[in-house]
């Protein structure tokens, strides 16, 4: 069967993956969340060059597949003198690619508060900036935490591109370990299980929130 | 840049072969996942005494790994107990086995989207739970999952990219061959391929949003 002695003598190896897998997608969230945020306020403005941008970003980035943005910036760039290491360069990619989906389920967010709300609170005089920040965002943000947090856990798996451009991150280190013990069966089933560590509570916890904010509604 | 040399005919040729493969691969998959996704979903649906419970475990259990992993898995690892597939055969089932998960969550979700109240009504009318499935639920089901499952597709054909980790002669890999000869080949190579993806799966991606659109 499984041969645990694998994991424990290469405890340190797996570690050290675990840990730039989580830095990569902690990293990967916050950038992602704020490039979506942007890119999502473009949309919704009602400034229409500023739309297009927004909606050009969204729709090229997310029908393309996350590897080209990340081999982009690993081996694009150096074509152009600017060398990045793989775990820069697939964080960058997996920032890039993942703010176009939260940039949606953003926008889609916001758009789900009726429209009469956004008139109400401009015809009782507050600004369009006050009657979003009072009116519109709190009522958003309680539709726009699951999909996000399904993100989240997308961003967690898709991290696994790291291992492809020499990114440090789990798939990396189960490389180096199997390639030490010439086992590959084992060493990636602890892999799997590294990231199941990860995944499985993040989905329990999207899950929850998901029938609790339906039931509040 | 090299445009004229990155993108001559016998260039074009390879990447247009590598496309055909990608789209190929996709289908397939595809058409495996839905018959083995539906039948899962639906096992998981009918809340049957323990079965329900472990297409929960193994549904959960692969949509929460990462792809690459399943893929690398397949082809690399497999071999170690006696079980040795070919690239093609190898991306087939790596894809198949993920997506089969992913599009199982989407015929539970279509199926209980239906109204409870309609399942009441047929039962009480005389028809078993199975036939309630087979001629109730199911036909008005499977016609809201159209949608998610086509976008399930475009992500399947943006997924199959990470196939080059086992040398499928697809889209990116071939790609990756074409510019790997030439420093000054890569841009023009990154553009079209970038685009020739986002053509395809952004008029899926209309198709699917025209079909939600009907549907309301």
């Amino acid at each position: 069967m499984i041969d645990f002695s694998i994991l424990i003598d290469n405890w340190d190896a797996y570690l050290e993956g675990f840990k730039n897998t989580v830095l990569a997608s902690l990293i990967g969230l916050v950038g992602s969340f704020v490039i979506g945020v942007i890119v999502a306020v473009m949309r919704i403005a009602p400034i229409k060059p500023l739309n297009w941008i927004g909606t050009a970003y969204v729709e090229f980035i997310r029908n393309i597949p996350l590897l080209i943005i990340a081999f982009f910036f690993y081996v694009g760039l150096p074509a152009v003198g600017v060398t990045l290491p793989g775990f820069v360069a697939g964080t960058i990619a997996l920032s890039i690619y993942t703010a176009s989906f939260i940039a949606e389920a953003i926008r889609a967010g916001i758009q789900s508060v009726p429209k009469g709300q956004m008139e109400a609170a401009r015809s009782s005089g507050l600004t369009y900036l006050q009657a979003m920040k009072t009116i519109i965002l709190p009522q958003a943000i309680k539709i726009v935490i699951p999909p996000i947090g399904n993100q989240f856990i997308n961003l967690v798996k898709n991290s696994s591109i790291l291992g492809m451009i020499a990114g440090l991150d789990l798939m990396y280190f189960g490389d180096i370990v199997s390639s030490h013990t010439f086992i590959t069966f084992d060493v990636y089933i602890f892999v799997g299980l590294f990231y199941l560590v990860l995944t499985i509570p993040l989905s329990l916890g999207v899950g929850y929130l998901e029938k609790r904010l339906a039931r509040s509604h | 840049m090299d445009i004229a040399g990155a993108l001559s005919v016998d260039h074009l040729k390879f990447l247009a072969h590598g496309f055909m493969v990608t789209l190929y691969i996709a289908f397939i998959s595809i058409l495996l996942s839905f018959i083995i996704g539906t039948l899962l979903g639906t096992l998981r649906y009918a809340k049957i005494p323990v079965v329900s419970k472990i297409m929960a475990v193994i549904v959960e259990t692969i949509r929460n790994m990462p792809l690459l992993l399943i893929i690398f898995f397949t082809f690399f690892a497999l071999p170690e107990v006696g079980l040795k597939l070919s690239v093609t055969v190898a991306a087939i089932s790596a894809l198949t086995v993920f997506e089969s998960a992913m599009l199982a969550e989407i015929v539970r979700g279509g199926l209980n989207s239906i109204d409870k109240g309609q399942i009441e009504a047929a039962r009480s009318s005389g028809l078993t739970y199975t036939q309630t499935l087979r001629y109730i639920v199911m036909p008005q089901a499977l016609r809201r999952m159209v949608p998610p499952i086509v976008s399930q597709f475009i992500s399947l054909l943006k997924d199959t990219s990470l196939c080059v980790i086992i040398a499928l002669p697809e889209f990116m890999h071939n790609a990756q061959i074409i510019y790997a000869q030439n420093v000054n080949y890569i841009f023009p190579i990154f553009i079209v391929v970038a685009f020739m993806y986002f053509i395809v799966n952004y008029g899926l991606s209309l198709v699917a949003r025209r079909l939600e659109n009907k549907q309301v």
